[in-house]
């Protein structure tokens, strides 16, 4: 977490960066360039017609559904993958297969699917943030330590304790940090998925503003809102890792 | 008194690249009811398959390894194995910790043995603490009361003391000594630490470089609490330190102080 006096040259390097961008779009006299007010301006008209939390609103909406499913379906498998032998010898080659395919490479067999409603991107989402938590939930099966499942074994408990007391606290910590990334990876795809083919969203309103009429202050507001939104997800990410069931994780 | 373990002709090997090395060889032993026996050894012998092989977590190749009678083919329970490293659980409280082993039994009642072995091991006002808010020496109370709360028949502690400074290893053994007196275990203790096998023992084993065999066996006759520095304890330590390698200068004993304790000879040993 940074503290605000932390966040001094943070601040700085930005105003600087924006004085830059500003100084240079009036040295070129650019056209179609915007200046930061246009694009401040740009922002505030799509704030006061209501499109700009329509569009963040679509967007968020598929990736909370997409993720989630994600999720639901990561952890459990993950676990089983991780804790059975036979489990992942026979699984783990499909998930190291599907796991590199760009999601982008998905666009077309989405489309062919789902349509281009909202199941397209929610699928491609679920796709692209599924495997690195699987991925992530099989590590911190294989990484808890021996002598804590060795105590399990010594005091002789049911498999019912043995996962809820021991194997699923110790793996916690690496699902959160799976779960930090499928997010920011989630993120990353509900925009592009928005840009081909969908008619509301962030990234459907980028596409939208350049094609009717080359509004580029619309281009760049959209393109910060996309930044700031992904950095504020990423922060809530953060905030589980304060969870008390994972604070002993974090502790040394 | 019964006999509480017994182990005949217990054999163990491992493979390594240079084929199967032998860890442990013929060794047998018996261990009464009650008792605490010290297994001292120089480092890297077979002093912990050993006791893994006692507490059922590893299979013997060759010889048995009977617990009351009964052959020990795997951990229970019954026998609470007390590791160099520790295994406290670190994303459960104390009290969560101490209450891990009596799962099964009513939440009340599980909270009540629980907070009741955490006063016996002076750890009183730590039940809702998670272990990284715990010192080295506490994390040793932690474990030993979560063994106790159990009630195993055996303690099997595996260097449970080498990682703490002398001072506070020197508190949580005589901490042990106390709750031995309140309840009765039988344990097994393997260590490196003459002084610490003398201090706690009724009897030492003291092994060989691998493979693991027994070279020698001490009483420990005196009376607890004992004192480190008298005569005789001083004369035990360097019979055993002898039987290990290494040879120490006599100190001045006045005559009559007590007999150099002979080593009891081992068949097969």
């Amino acid at each position: 977490m940074y503290r605000l006096k932390d966040s001094g040259p943070a601040v700085l390097v930005i105003a600087v960066l924006i004085a830059l961008w500003w100084l240079l779009v009036s040295l070129t006299r650019s056209v179609i360039f915007p200046t930061p007010l246009a694009v401040l301006t740009g922002a505030w008209e799509l704030v006061e017609d209501g499109s700009l939390w329509r569009h963040i609103g679509a967007s968020l909406m598929r990736v909370v559904v997409g993720f989630g499913l994600a999720v639901c379906v990561a952890v459990p498998l993950g676990l089983w993958m991780g804790w059975v032998r036979g489990a992942f010898s026979t699984l783990n080659p499909i998930v190291q297969i599907l796991r590199p395919i760009s999601p982008i490479a998905w666009i077309p067999i989405a489309i062919l699917w789902f349509g281009i409603g909202d199941a397209s991107p929610i699928y491609l989402i679920f796709i692209s943030s599924v495997f690195p938590m699987i991925v992530q939930t099989i590590a911190g099966v294989h990484t808890i330590e021996k002598r804590y499942l060795r105590a399990a074994e010594n005091f002789t408990v049911s498999r019912r304790v043995l996962f809820t007391r021991v194997v699923i606290p110790a793996v916690l910590p690496q699902i959160l940090v799976g779960m930090r990334v499928g997010m920011g990876v989630a993120w990353l795809v509900v925009v592009a998925a928005e840009m081909i083919a969908l008619h509301s969203g962030l990234g459907y309103m980028i596409m939208d503003s350049r094609n009717a009429g080359n509004r580029y202050d619309l281009v760049i507001a959209g393109m910060i809102i996309i930044g700031l939104i992904g950095l504020m997800l990423d922060g809530s990410m953060r905030m589980l890792e304060g969870l008390r069931w994972v604070r002993w994780r974090y502790a040394h | 008194m019964p006999t509480k373990i017994e182990i005949r002709d217990l054999g163990k090997s491992f493979p390594s690249e240079q084929g199967r090395l032998a860890v442990i060889e013929n060794v047998s032993l018996r261990v009464n009811d009650g008792e605490f026996v010290a297994l001292v050894g120089p480092s890297g012998c077979g002093k912990s398959t050993l006791l893994n092989l006692m507490a059922g977590f590893i299979r013997p190749d060759a010889g048995s390894v009977t617990i009351d009678g009964a052959v020990r083919s795997k951990a229970n329970s019954k026998g609470i194995l007390i590791s160099q490293q520790g295994s406290v659980f670190p994303w459960l409280t104390v009290r969560e910790n101490l209450a891990f082993g009596l799962q099964g039994r009513d939440a009340a009642e599980q909270n009540r043995t629980a907070d009741h072995y955490a006063g016996i091991v002076g750890l009183r006002g730590f039940e809702n603490s998670y272990p990284h808010e715990l010192s080295g020496g506490m994390l040793k109370r932690v474990e030993l009361a979560r063994a106790l709360a159990v009630k195993p028949d055996i303690l099997y502690m595996d260097e449970p003391f080498s990682a703490l400074d002398a001072l506070m290893s020197l508190r949580v053994r005589n901490e042990l000594l106390r709750i031995l007196r309140i309840e009765r275990h039988t344990v097994i203790l393997v260590t490196h630490d003459v002084e610490e096998a003398i201090h706690l023992a009724d009897r030492i084993y003291v092994l060989s470089e691998r493979p693991t065999r027994i070279r020698a066996t001490f009483d420990v006759p005196f009376a607890h609490p004992r004192k480190l520095s008298s005569p005789q304890a001083q004369q035990l330590r360097i019979a055993v330190l002898r039987e290990l390698g290494v040879e120490l200068d006599e100190p001045a004993v006045s005559p009559g102080a007590g007999d150099l304790p002979v080593p009891e000879s081992q068949p097969g040993g």
